[in-house]
């Protein structure tokens, strides 16, 4: 039986895993991946102590820092539920199970999917989750990017140096990402908004060759290869069910990290704390463990 | 016996990196083929594994489709 289970491994996970071993508390941390969605990041440039660091480099430097503690870490493995008794819980993974007495969800968010025909049978065959990644791939190519936020002209912006012909389809009247990258994105002549326009279904025989949309109430079908998801994140939070959440999904905390269930804390962007930030969700990991480590004692 | 490892990568990818000191600490020669600057051998990375994301790691006659740690630990015996 352990004392803790950290559910994550991005930078709220490992800094909540850092406290835990230098408090000695019996703890396991499982995650599928390390650094979380921080590992994803462009230019980090508001984490204090580094001037500049990429997602990538802080990823790095967040696995130095728990092999530094020797952390007892089930790398690549995902949790899938979480079973309470009366003084402990069972969780269970893809791969194994374990008991504890207190736990602590880190888990973060992923991208948002669009959840229409052809979606999961394209992904990698030209439907896209992170065009940072993939976006070299459709050299010269038309491409579209479903959403218009900040990180859907982001991706935009990235694209007009690769793709041909950029489609950006969004599903409001106008789009909402800040009025700079706006700019930078319409600049460039390669980038076509359509608004008022509904993704309806991705079409191809082995790979993406056009996506059909709902553009002001007739339907068209735009020949792409490319289709880069960008309509924002939703919070891991499948395995937990038993945990209140808000309207977003996000695992409802009190001000030490406690959810509706004693023994249960959550920290970092899968909770309602309102802003999404690295430096925040480190903070949070500390308080998490802080606050097992406070009921712990308390047992 | 070494294996001949191929890393077939984007500069900008995340987890290409990742993968790529990946094999470094574990003192694995490779040859990175960036993608981006090669349509052909982009080409060639989406015949051998079937699909359009990276990275993708050639290890022998394996494919390996994303940074799948264990498994490229399986495949190296590392």
């Amino acid at each position: 039986m352990y004392e803790l289970i950290i559910i994550g491994a991005g930078p709220c996970g490992i800094t909540a895993s850092v406290y835990a071993a230098r408090k000695k508390i019996n703890f396991l941390l499982i995650s599928p991946d390390i650094g979380g969605q921080a590992a994803w990041s462009g230019d980090i440039e508001n984490y204090t102590g580094y001037q500049f660091i990429t997602g990538p480099e802080l990823a790095k430097k967040l696995e130095e820092h728990i092999k530094q503690y020797n952390i007892p870490f089930k790398e690549g493995e995902t949790v899938t539920s979480i079973v309470n008794a009366d003084d402990f819980f069972t969780v269970n993974t893809d791969k194994s199970s374990y008991r504890t007495k207190t736990i602590i969800i880190a888990s973060g968010k992923r991208s948002k999917e669009l959840n229409i025909p052809g979606e999961t049978e394209f992904k990698n065959k030209g439907v896209s989750y992170c065009a940072t990644c993939d976006g070299p791939l459709f050299t010269a190519k038309d491409v579209a990017v479903i959403g218009a936020g900040n990180t859907a002209f982001e991706a935009a912006i990235q694209l007009e140096k690769i793709a041909n012909k950029i489609f950006l389809i969004n599903i409001g009247s106008r789009p909402t990402a800040d009025e700079i990258l706006q700019e930078k994105a319409n600049k460039n002549k390669k980038l076509i908004i359509f608004n008022e326009t509904r993704p309806i279904e991705i079409c191809g025989e082995k790979f993406v060759s056009s996506i059909k949309i709902n553009y002001q109430n007739s339907q068209k079908v735009l020949p792409v290869s490319g289709i880069f998801v960008e309509i924002g994140l939703i919070p891991n939070t499948n395995f937990s069910k038993n945990t209140e959440k808000n309207d977003k999904s996000e695992i409802i905390v009190d001000a030490n990290n406690r959810t509706n269930i004693p023994g249960i804390f959550a920290a970092g962007d899968v909770t309602n704390v309102k802003e999404k930030q690295i430096i925040i969700a480190a903070g949070e990991g500390a308080k998490a463990t802080l606050s097992v480590f406070d009921y712990l004692t308390r047992l | 016996m070494n294996k001949k490892v191929k890393v077939f990568s984007t500069p900008t990818c995340p987890y290409c990196i990742h993968a790529k000191d990946f094999l470094r600490e574990n003192n694995i020669e490779f040859e990175n083929i960036d993608v981006s600057q090669n349509q052909e051998k982009a080409q060639e990375m989406v015949n051998l594994s079937g699909q359009m994301g990276v990275p993708v790691i050639a290890i022998d006659e394996t494919i390996v489709v994303g940074f799948d740690k264990n498994k490229i630990k399986q495949l190296l015996n590392i």
